[in-house]
């Protein structure tokens, strides 16, 4: 039981990075980043592919480094050359299906045997004895957490807030929306590669199937978070991407266990859960107006 | 200040729906100039806006500002000097953020210096808040709270003090008082007036009300189809009655000035 609770919790930890993402990506930009999947692959297979060549911790970065660098490909499809914001996620996600294949030596999955990876490193240096990966796994979140909390205070963090908030005060303002989409978008999906990098090490493997339907997943720790805390201020945002995220592994973890619904029915849960979630303020309002009209209706009755 | 030399815009070229917006205007704004702006629907009053802030190029002619040529400067460059208030009020600020980071965002882009990494200063938050004090709406308190909270009038005012928190080269006013109610109206247009006198900001004002036009400001151009049909200054100015305005624009133009959301009185 405890195992199970730990390895949730340290799943937990290493996916909010992408809940993280969506936040800045979706919520601030108000941008549906479909790059994820292809970002968090592309981050793994960076990752299990370098640590595996002896290089654990320059695989972080060079992973992260990968992933603004897609992110960067999405944002110019969008801001220079006007392709639709869905689209250009969707086309510059398929375009990684194949650098992602590459990456790995033309092979769909990359495995570590034996190879030192920032977690045996970690595990080595005797902090925390068993909790040690649940101590990386949340110190590399935090740490991600805190930094981007005070980027988004930043001249730029404030930009790109007001991009996502109000574009026609942006457009009359000399904020370059250009820009600011693109920083935000390269920033975003660094840290999605990120959670991509750390997991693939965590798991000692690269899959090329292993990011499908991670955006949806990342958008219900979002919105699960946001439910429990509110989504008023940035620091609430990315503090709920983190619980989210926590609560998320936790449901799985118990599922997994108890086999309530089979396993592979989650993803169906988790897609139901999204779209009722986002579409619940339409639903709301539909609802209203149906009362409305039968009260009406009604009323004339009488 | 600002010249602009015989300037076209034409929309929709060569289609069904072409419109000539902009017909050959010229114009010139000396220093300290408050102008306010009228005429018809269609008279190519916003228009004029549009092409002075960038948010189209013209077809012909340039467009100088302070001794710079900005004909071809991307919209993002000029409004690093130009302030723009529109008519919504909704449309001025970013309502997800706090008043304290709008009053930012204005402040950090607008002033040299510090790179795009800069948080906001013990000393900028000091600044600001005595900014908002100036207003008088009770706002200094609320330096926190999402803008999002606040009235039409109270963002409209905020707006106001973004567009000049950092003395603009020009500023342009769209009826940026038309959608709020009387009173708050007339606030919103003393503190215009107030802070543009302060720092003798160019200011280019298009209104509806009449008594505003005359009132206010020490020019007022009348447009017409594309083109100034009237420019009135300083001693002139200050002896014109709406009735003889009206008679002159029908001179000017020999047509009546047809505008369905005019105020001809107070």
């Amino acid at each position: 039981m405890i195992y199970i609770t730990r390895t949730a919790l340290e799943l937990g930890f290493l996916y909010a990075l992408v809940a993280m993402a969506l936040f800045l990506s979706y919520r601030i930009l108000d941008i549906a980043d479909l790059t994820t999947d292809g970002s968090f692959i592309l981050g793994s297979a960076v990752s299990v592919t370098m640590a595996a060549s002896g290089h654990p911790y320059l695989a972080i970065i060079a992973a992260f480094a990968a992933g603004i660098c897609a992110g960067g490909v999405t944002a110019f499809l969008q801001t220079k050359l006007g392709v639709p914001s869905i689209l250009a996620g969707i086309v510059t996600n398929t375009g990684l299906y194949t650098i992602n294949l590459m990456v790995m030596g033309w092979s769909s999955n990359v495995s570590l045997l034996k190879t030192e990876t920032i977690f045996t490193l970690f595990e080595m240096t005797g902090i925390g004895g068993k909790w040690s990966e649940i101590i990386l796994a949340f110190g590399v979140t935090a740490l991600t957490g805190i930094l981007l909390f005070m980027f988004l205070k930043t001249r730029m963090g404030l930009s790109i807030r007001a991009t996502g908030n109000n574009i026609t005060m942006v457009r009359a303002s000399s904020i370059n929306p250009s820009l600011t989409i693109t920083v935000g978008l390269c920033i975003a999906n660094g840290m999605t590669a990120l959670s991509g990098a750390m997991v693939g090490q965590y798991q000692n493997a690269a899959d090329i199937n292993g990011g499908t339907g991670i955006v949806v997943i990342g958008l219900a720790c979002l919105i699960i978070g946001e439910t429990v805390l509110g989504r008023r201020t940035v620091a609430k945002g990315v503090i709920a991407a983190i619980v989210g995220s926590l609560i998320y592994r936790v449901i799985y973890a118990v599922v997994l266990y108890t086999k309530f619904v089979p396993v592979q029915g989650l993803k169906l849960i988790t897609a139901i859960v999204v779209a009722l979630a986002i579409a619940f303020p339409t639903i709301q309002k539909k609802g209203q107006f149906q009362k409305r009209k039968f009260m009406a209706i009604h009323k004339g009755e009488r | 200040m600002l010249e602009i030399k015989n300037i076209y815009k034409t929309f929709n070229p060569g289609t069904i729906n072409a419109k000539t917006a902009l017909r050959g205007l010229s114009l010139n704004l000396e220093e300290g100039d408050f102008v306010t702006i009228i005429g018809s629907n269609g008279a190519g009053k916003s228009t004029l806006f549009h092409a002075i802030a960038g948010s189209f190029y013209v077809d012909e002619g340039a467009i100088e500002l302070d001794g710079k040529d900005v004909t071809f400067m991307p919209e993002h460059r000029r409004s690093r000097s130009i302030g723009r208030i529109f008519q919504d009020p909704m449309g001025g600020t970013a309502p997800g953020m706090t008043i304290e980071e709008n009053l930012a965002l204005a402040y950090l882009r607008a002033s040299k210096g510090g790179g795009p990494f800069r948080w906001i200063t013990k000393r900028e938050k000091e600044f600001f808040r005595e900014k908002v004090k100036m207003l008088n709406m009770g706002l200094e308190d609320r330096m926190n709270q999402q803008v999002g909270t606040l009235s039409g009038g109270q963002r409209q005012a905020l707006t106001l003090l973004m567009a000049t928190i950092v003395t603009p080269k020009l500023l342009l006013l769209d009826e940026h008082t038309a959608a709020l109610d009387p009173g708050t109206a007339e606030q919103v247009l003393k503190l215009t007036q107030n802070l543009v006198k302060k720092d003798r900001i160019p200011c280019l004002m298009i209104t509806h009300n009449m008594s505003h036009a005359l009132e206010i400001g020490n020019r007022t151009f009348m447009m017409a189809d594309g083109n100034i049909v009237l420019d009135v200054r300083d001693e002139e100015k200050k002896h014109l009655t709406v009735e003889n305005l009206l008679a002159r624009f029908r001179e000017g133009t020999g047509s009546e000035l047809d505008y369905d959301r005019i105020l001809l009185s107070k």
